[in-house]
């Protein structure tokens, strides 16, 4: 019994001051944004790794979500709604749901894990110690150029997934229904509402933060060789993944 | 001058030092010899503030390195050079690159000047023209030149290298002894090798200290090193399977 309290206690301390910890490396990190031109190489080569190179995974991943709302909403909505409304339920789920969480969840996969196993990689090769030695300051060198092409580039993937899921999501009810794309667009155009588009971007906003600061984080905390590496890669997804969905749950709330 | 009071540092449950006094004088070419594990490396990187002692503190130039802030801190590293034990270089980047990092990041060279930098160093360390490998293609003893190359390129006034002979050839370890002494010598740079080379400690050392169950049990000059009645580090200098020090029994 004590011995499961002692951990319990253990653990929740662990869980408070790494939390603490994150938040200290996102601070610090952001002082660092006064040097945003003077890093500007730095901060353009990690939005063209984050966010360029993910376009082909957004895309592909964008365009079969919107189909499968596409399909599943058309279920749904058989024999109780007319199909008119097809565009006008399935954009709204993309624009405010489906683009920014399945976006920010293959780009935790993609790019959180491997912010993780570079960073961890340079961690246990003493690279990171070279930086320090040389005077450099790893934050800047490092997380700072990532967190904050995470933060930029999430939301404009987000955007290009947007675009794509609806394409996915008309191909479908073109094949399946035979809807007329003024049917189908009509109803995208009359229920839209920036507002909508907005509140899934202000999502990936900071669905794309929290993934860069907890891909550098574990990165950083990374140690024990090759193991360690392999290790925090994972724990790098699951962590990011898990804080998607939480936010995901209380961004939400707040916003509607 | 960098003066080291009664450091002892710990990992988990593991002594590594248990209170080493050590001044390094400016100028001067200070060896540091002991068995592997004992603890040379853990002890420049507390000199560089990459780890921070358990008790005891470090002072360079009158200077406690444990409490100055960030900025102070970099400014004094600006003065040291480092070369790591497996040279750490920055696998993403070419030599050229690497040896740069710190002249783009603390200078305002242009980058001919730069390039110029990179060659005269890669000259000194006996590979010129390599500038476009990448750290993959390289073999040890070649990163570890560039590692060296890459920690003098700021021209330092101290200079702590980590085994800088380990995996080079005897001719090659005689060059970057020769090395070792001449930027010693012409630039006044203060030294701090780690090493287990017996043949460098006889050609840098102008004192030898060695390092032995987390505490300073020899200082003198080389002469010193080799007459001393101390039976553990006679073991030592001479390589002597018998003696006061024994291999640790494995654990199986
Ligand atoms: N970052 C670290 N974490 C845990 N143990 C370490 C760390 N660095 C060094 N050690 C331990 O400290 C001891 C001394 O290491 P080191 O200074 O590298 O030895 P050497 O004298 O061969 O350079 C070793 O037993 C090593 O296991
Ligand atoms: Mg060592």
């Amino acid at each position: 019994m004590t011995s499961f309290v002692s951990a319990l206690g253990r653990r929740t301390i662990n869980f408070v001051s790494e939390t603490g910890s994150v938040f200290i490396l996102f601070y610090k990190s952001i002082r660092y944004l006064k040097q945003l031109w003077a890093s500007r190489s730095l901060v353009f080569s990690q939005m063209l790794e984050i966010g360029v190179n993910s376009i082909p995974l957004v895309l592909f991943v964008g365009v079969f979500a919107g189909a499968v709302a596409s399909v599943q909403t058309a279920y749904q909505l058989k024999g109780y709604i007319s199909y008119n409304y097809l565009g006008a339920a399935t954009s709204v789920a993309i624009f405010i749901e489906l683009g920014p969480v399945l976006t920010a969840l293959v780009i935790a996969g993609r790019v959180g894990a491997s912010i993780a196993a570079e960073i961890g990689t340079m961690k246990v090769t003493e690279q990171i110690d070279a930086l320090e030695s040389l005077a450099i300051d790893p934050i800047r060198y490092l997380a700072m150029p990532r967190i904050f092409s995470g933060f930029i580039m999430i939301p404009l993937l987000t955007v290009f997934a947007d675009f794509i899921g609806i394409m996915g999501a008309y191909a479908v009810a073109w094949i399946n229904l035979d809807l007329p794309p003024e049917t189908f667009f009509g109803s995208v155009k009359e229920f839209f509402s920036i507002l909508n588009v907005m509140s899934g971007l202000i999502k990936a906003f900071f669905f794309g933060g929290v993934t860069a600061i907890i891909g550098c984080y574990v990165g950083f905390a990374t140690d024990g060789g090759a193991e360690g590496v392999g290790k925090s890669t994972i724990r790098a997804f699951v962590l990011s993944s898990a804080m998607i969905l939480l936010n995901d749950y209380i961004l939400s709330v707040l916003l509607f | 001058m960098i003066e080291i009071r009664d450091v002892e540092k710990s990992f988990e449950n593991k002594v590594v030092l248990r209170g080493v006094d050590l001044d390094v004088y400016d100028g001067e070419k200070l060896v540091i010899i002991g068995r592997s594990g004992c603890g040379k490396s853990v002890l420049l990187k507390l000199i560089m503030n990459l780890l921070h002692p358990d008790k005891g503190y470090i002072l360079v130039n009158d200077i406690a390195i444990k409490k100055v802030g960030q900025v102070d801190l970099f400014n004094l590293r600006k003065q040291f050079g480092f070369l790591f034990q497996n040279a750490a270089l920055f696998d993403s980047m070419t030599v050229a690159e690497n040896i740069c990092l710190p002249l783009v990041e603390h200078t305002k060279l242009s980058k001919s000047q730069m390039m110029d930098k990179v060659a005269e160093k890669l000259e000194l360390v006996g590979l010129p023209g390599i500038e476009n490998l990448k750290p993959a293609e390289l073999s040890g003893g070649m990163r570890k030149r560039v590692g060296l190359a890459r920690a003098i390129v700021m021209d330092p006034n101290y200079i702590l290298y980590d085994e800088p002979t380990t995996g080079l050839d005897p001719i090659m370890a005689a060059n970057i002894d020769k090395l070792i002494i001449e930027l010693s010598d012409k630039l006044n740079i203060t030294s701090i090798v780690v090493t287990h080379d017996m043949q460098s400690v006889s050609k840098v050392a102008d004192r030898v200290v060695m390092l032995h169950n987390g505490r300073m049990i020899f200082s003198g000059n080389v002469s010193e090193l080799k007459s001393t009645d101390n039976e553990v580090v006679r073991q030592f200098v001479n390589g002597e399977a018998e003696g006061p020090i024994q291999p640790k029994p494995h654990k199986y």
